[in-house]
């Protein structure tokens, strides 16, 4: 996905912009709204990401300017203030979603879906694999044209594997990209929420495999 | 209607140094009683009896001292010599209304049990118990043939008509001795000129003097008197069951004396005295007044033609030591002609 | 916030004032009515003795050189007339007694011809004293004949008794007419006071605008200083908003940056030790920047309340937008959050504060729920009111002492290894007294804790 970051702190706008990368986002970071502004004239994203504060002026002002100009990207609030006095007027403003910082990024893109489920799909288009059809958007996975029911986590793990297919993906990596870290889990939930991926898929020509010592990898028969 | 065997009761009196002189004296009640009331008055007793008796039925602890003077004596005692008496009784109006007016009287503030006429009570001080017209007494042996007389002028003329007739037999008060006399008469000139006229044609026939109302009936009674004028009609009433005589209240005016009671400021015992005012005004005013103490007589009578004489220091003024020199003086100039 | 004392009452001290000045004047009109009938009933008692005195003097007479004096009957029956008095006269001829009463005071005679007045005590009363002169030409030439004449005073005390309570009833009168009309002014005086005290008081909360309406003048200085204390006050709330906002930003930033740091290593690393120490590492984060966003929250919270709004919210719309905001993070650990009752509610309120409260209770739902588990929310309308019951499949609270676990920083005893302050459920609790009605906790029966704000109606 293509990402707009605004955030004026620039140590804190390169980690973000490094670690949304590990997952394989692109992402523009601008260091304040004038900036901010020609990113978002000139290029589509897929989200922008605001930061309330800046040096030139309030967040919510970009807020104001974005919505004047009717374009559909969602926009996500990153906030050190306090939840209690910032929330409802962001979202009056027509902010799509909030957080607050320090940001867990499991919860980032948790809510980047949600968003993007509520806003209706966005830019992208179905993932076609096989007998096998993927809407990102809606979160959808049918077999043969026939729709499966996913779990949340096994929703999330395929979406995943999907994203890197042919890739080996370690359990550590899948666990940081399932758990949030309040979660006591062990490699081996991982291998659970694996097996029960592979039997919805049994069938559609798609594969999880095992890489033995290293983890494991969607294959396409 | 003198009453004798009271030479003890003189001699007890002159025992206490009395200057005054007393006509008369009785004591009521048991001798032993607890509480006296000393009466002085100008009442005779046969008159004032009832009162006393009436008071000591519902007062049986009670004895009642009554000593009898006459008004002038009466006023002497209290004004000039403070005897100390628990009630004064006086038909000399002018003589009560004087003590209360030198401050020789204390108020009283009457039980309020009987509604009071206004004119019976002077400054709390003067109460009058009963109302006593002077009357003209008529023998009626004299009279067989004759016209009773109605009003002064009618007298008048009689006597002008048949002085000797009635010559040396015409009777009236000697004011010069009594005080109700003199009161009657400066009261008469008050209300008409017509007494001298008459005081003039009764000098004329050597009219005889006296000192008090009985002894003018008793002498009509007898024959001494055919006319005597300014009787106290009460006392007549009383005796006229003789039939000597004839009562008339003059039409023209009938001059009615208010017979008042006062207490003295040096009472012996005053709760006593005022027990005793407030059973008299209770037998004149209340329900149960007294009709012998001459009020039926006057009721009859049509209240323009009474002259009441009024309580008040209006009486002053013939007490006036000028004013009663220059009246005496006339009067003897009129009654007495040489 | 404390009451202000109040000492003393404007309306209350002017009435008093006023009142007092109409009980002064009260007492004055009496004394001023009463002496002066007074002194009309002593002059026409003085009128009354000089006509007597004249009248004695009339029946002077110089006959033949001596001089006699007829008193005339209604002389001393006049001063009788309305009440019973006593009367006292005495004729002088120059040195010579003439009659009467010797011993009656004569108020000196200025000159021959004049009167004179006197108030004496004589044989036991108080008596009005009135002498008259007058020359006559005897044999020896002129010598003065001077007549006093005296009475009680009985009438004229009843006549002064009659002005008494004339006067006390006109003085009865003005005051009670001058204490109605006090009350009056009082009221009117008191009313633009009231009706500053009614328009501030009509405010909201937030309103603190200077007032404008227009003021008597002697309460331009008054208003002036609430309009400069208020300006002071709308500055010094702003920043206080501006501090907490500041503080929030300062502790969070750093904070970002070391989690994100921390979770892209984490990425390279994988060594399982050196995979949990960073594990721990984020948890700690975690931690703390939740306590610093919970205290931020509280001490908000407390802010706000001191000054509670009152607009009308639609509480299943709240509850709504509470579980929404939550999903994303309860599907992060694949709990299922639902909405098992939604009747509509409306009550007056702080929506911000009430959307904080519920958030938290939320929160702590989800926060200690096992992954896979339910939570359920459900807004119901009671026989007392509206309530939000939180019900989730966690262990349960092992303590149900409300009072200790609402207490700053207290955690419950079974919540090791989960972030949080325990400030969450004082916030929530703290909201919902606010409003007047409360937090209540409890355990499921099949497991599990409830949490409940209960609403009172509005």
């Amino acid at each position: 996905m293509r990402f707009l970051l605004i955030e004026d702190n620039s140590a804190l706008a390169a980690a973000v912009v490094d670690r949304l990368s590990l997952d394989g986002h692109v992402v523009d970071h601008a260091g304040d709204l004038e900036t901010a502004k020609d990113y978002a004239a000139t290029t589509e994203y897929d989200l922008i990401l605001l930061d309330i504060m800046l040096p030139d002026g309030d967040g919510r002002s970009f807020l104001a300017h974005h919505r004047d100009k009717k374009t559909t990207t969602p926009v996500i609030v990153l906030t050190a203030r306090s939840e209690v006095s910032d929330r409802i007027s962001l979202l009056d403003l027509g902010a799509d979603d909030y957080m607050v910082k320090p940001i867990d990024f499991a919860e980032l893109e948790a809510r980047c879906r949600a968003v993007l489920r509520r806003r209706g799909g966005g830019a992208r288009n179905a993932i076609v694999l096989g007998k096998l059809e993927f809407n990102p958007a809606s979160g959808t996975l049918k077999v043969d044209g026939t729709e499966i029911q996913l779990r949340t986590r096994e929703l999330r793990l395929f979406e995943v594997f999907i994203n890197a297919p042919e890739m080996v993906l370690s359990k550590p990596a899948l666990v940081d990209r399932l758990f949030s870290y309040d979660e006591q889990v062990t490699e081996n939930a991982i291998e659970v929420y694996v097996a029960r991926l592979r039997k919805h898929l049994t069938g559609s020509g798609v594969s999880i495999t095992t890489v033995r010592g290293l983890g494991y990898k969607l294959v396409h028969a | 209607m003198r009453e004798f065997a009271f030479s003890l009761v003189l001699m007890l009196i002159a025992h206490c140094a009395a200057a005054f002189e007393i006509e008369d004296h009785r004591w009521f009640g048991a001798d032993n009683a607890s509480q006296t009331v000393t009466i002085l008055s100008t009442a005779d007793i046969r008159f004032f009896a009832p009162m006393i008796e009436s008071f000591l039925a519902t007062n049986p602890a009670v004895a009642v001292d009554y000593t009898v003077a006459s008004s002038t004596e009466v006023m002497r005692a209290i004004h000039a010599e403070r005897r100390p008496f628990d009630l004064v009784i006086s038909s000399a109006m002018d003589l009560q209304t004087k003590l209360a007016n030198d401050g020789f009287v204390q108020r009283h503030e009457p039980d309020g049990a009987h509604v009071m006429a206004d004119w019976a009570v002077w400054n709390d001080m003067v109460f009058a118990f009963t109302q006593e017209a002077a009357a003209i007494v008529l023998s009626n042996k004299v009279f067989e043939d004759l016209a009773v007389p109605r009003s002064r002028q009618e007298l008048i003329a009689l006597l002008r008509e048949n002085p000797d007739l009635f010559r040396g037999k015409v009777g009236t008060y000697d004011i010069r001795q009594s005080g109700l006399g003199y009161l009657f008469a400066t009261q008469d000139t008050r209300a008409s000129d017509t007494y001298w006229r008459l005081t003039e044609v009764m000098g004329g026939l050597d009219a005889k003097l006296y000192c008090c109302s009985s002894d003018m009936i008793d002498a009509v009674e007898d024959g001494t008197l055919a006319v005597a004028y300014n009787v106290l009609q009460s006392y007549a009433i009383n005796r006229q069951d003789t039939g000597r005589f004839t009562v008339v209240l003059p039409s023209d005016f009938s001059t009615v004396m208010l017979r008042s009671v006062v207490i003295p400021n040096n009472a012996p015992t005053v709760e006593m005295a005022r027990l005793f005012l407030d059973h008299m005004l209770g037998q004149a005013f209340g329900p149960t007044g007294n009709a012998a103490l001459g009020q039926s007589a006057l009721d009859q009578r049509n209240e323009a033609s009474l002259h009441r004489i009024r309580l008040g220091p209006g009486l002053l003024v013939f007490l006036d030591q000028l004013k009663k020199r220059a009246f005496l003086q006339e009067w003897t100039n009129a009654i007495l002609q040489p | 916030m404390t009451p202000p004392v109040a000492q003393g009452s404007i309306r209350r001290r002017l009435l008093l004032l006023l009142l007092l000045v109409s009980a002064a004047m009260a007492v004055l009109l009496y004394f001023v009515v009463q002496s002066v009938a007074q002194q009309v009933a002593q002059d026409s008692q003085d009128n009354i003795l000089a006509a007597s005195a004249r009248s004695v003097m009339d029946g002077a007479r110089s006959v033949e050189g001596s001089i006699s004096v007829d008193l005339p009957y209604s002389a001393l029956s006049m001063l009788d007339s309305v009440t019973d008095e006593r009367v006292f006269y005495a004729v002088w001829l120059g040195p010579e007694f003439l009659t009467g009463y010797r011993d009656l005071p004569r108020p000196p005679l200025r000159d021959q011809s004049t009167m004179a007045f006197a108030s004496r005590e004589f044989l036991g009363e108080q008596v009005r004293i009135v002498s008259v002169g007058r020359p006559f030409a005897v044999h020896e030439g002129q010598v003065l004949v001077e007549v006093s004449v005296a009475q009680t005073l009985s009438g004229q005390r009843q006549t002064l008794t009659e002005i008494s309570h004339m006067a006390l009833a006109i003085g009865a009168g003005f005051f009670a007419i001058s204490a109605i009309l006090a009350l009056l002014v009082a009221r009117s005086t008191i009313r633009p006071l009231d009706l500053l005290t009614a328009s501030v008081a009509r405010r909201g909360p937030k309103d603190l605008r200077p007032v404008s309406a227009p003021v008597p003048h002697e309460m331009v200085p008054l208003v002036a200083s609430l309009n400069t204390l208020m300006q002071r006050l709308e500055a010094s709330l702003a920043r206080s908003e501006d501090f907490i906002a500041e503080a929030a930003h300062r502790v969070r930033t750093p904070l970002a940056i070391v989690r994100t740091k921390a979770e892209i290593i984490q990425r390279s690393v994988t060594k399982a030790e050196n995979r949990a120490a960073l594990r721990e590492m984020i948890h700690a984060i975690d931690d703390s920047s939740r306590t610093a966003g919970q205290l931020l929250d509280h001490a908000m919270v407390a802010f706000r309340l001191d000054n509670l709004a009152q607009e009308t919210i639609d509480l299943s719309a709240l509850v709504q937008d509470s579980v929404e905001r939550l999903r994303p993070i309860s599907e992060i650990k694949d709990i299922t959050l639902m909405v098992t009752a939604s009747d509509a509610a409306t009550i007056k309120g702080d929506s911000i504060l009430l959307q904080s409260a519920l958030h938290n209770l939320l929160d702590n739902a989800v926060k200690y729920s096992p992954a896979g588990s339910r939570v359920e929310v459900a807004l119901r309308c009671g026989d007392f009111g509206p309530r939000i019951d939180v019900r989730d499949t966690g262990a349960g609270f092992a303590d149900l002492d409300l009072e200790r676990l609402t207490g700053r920083f207290e955690r419950g005893t079974n919540s090791s290894g989960i972030v949080g302050s325990g400030l969450g459920l004082t916030i929530a609790k703290d909201v919902i007294e606010a409003h007047g009605g409360q937090l209540r906790i409890g355990n499921n029966p099949k497991g599990g804790a409830c949490a409940s704000l209960l609403f009172p109606w509005s």
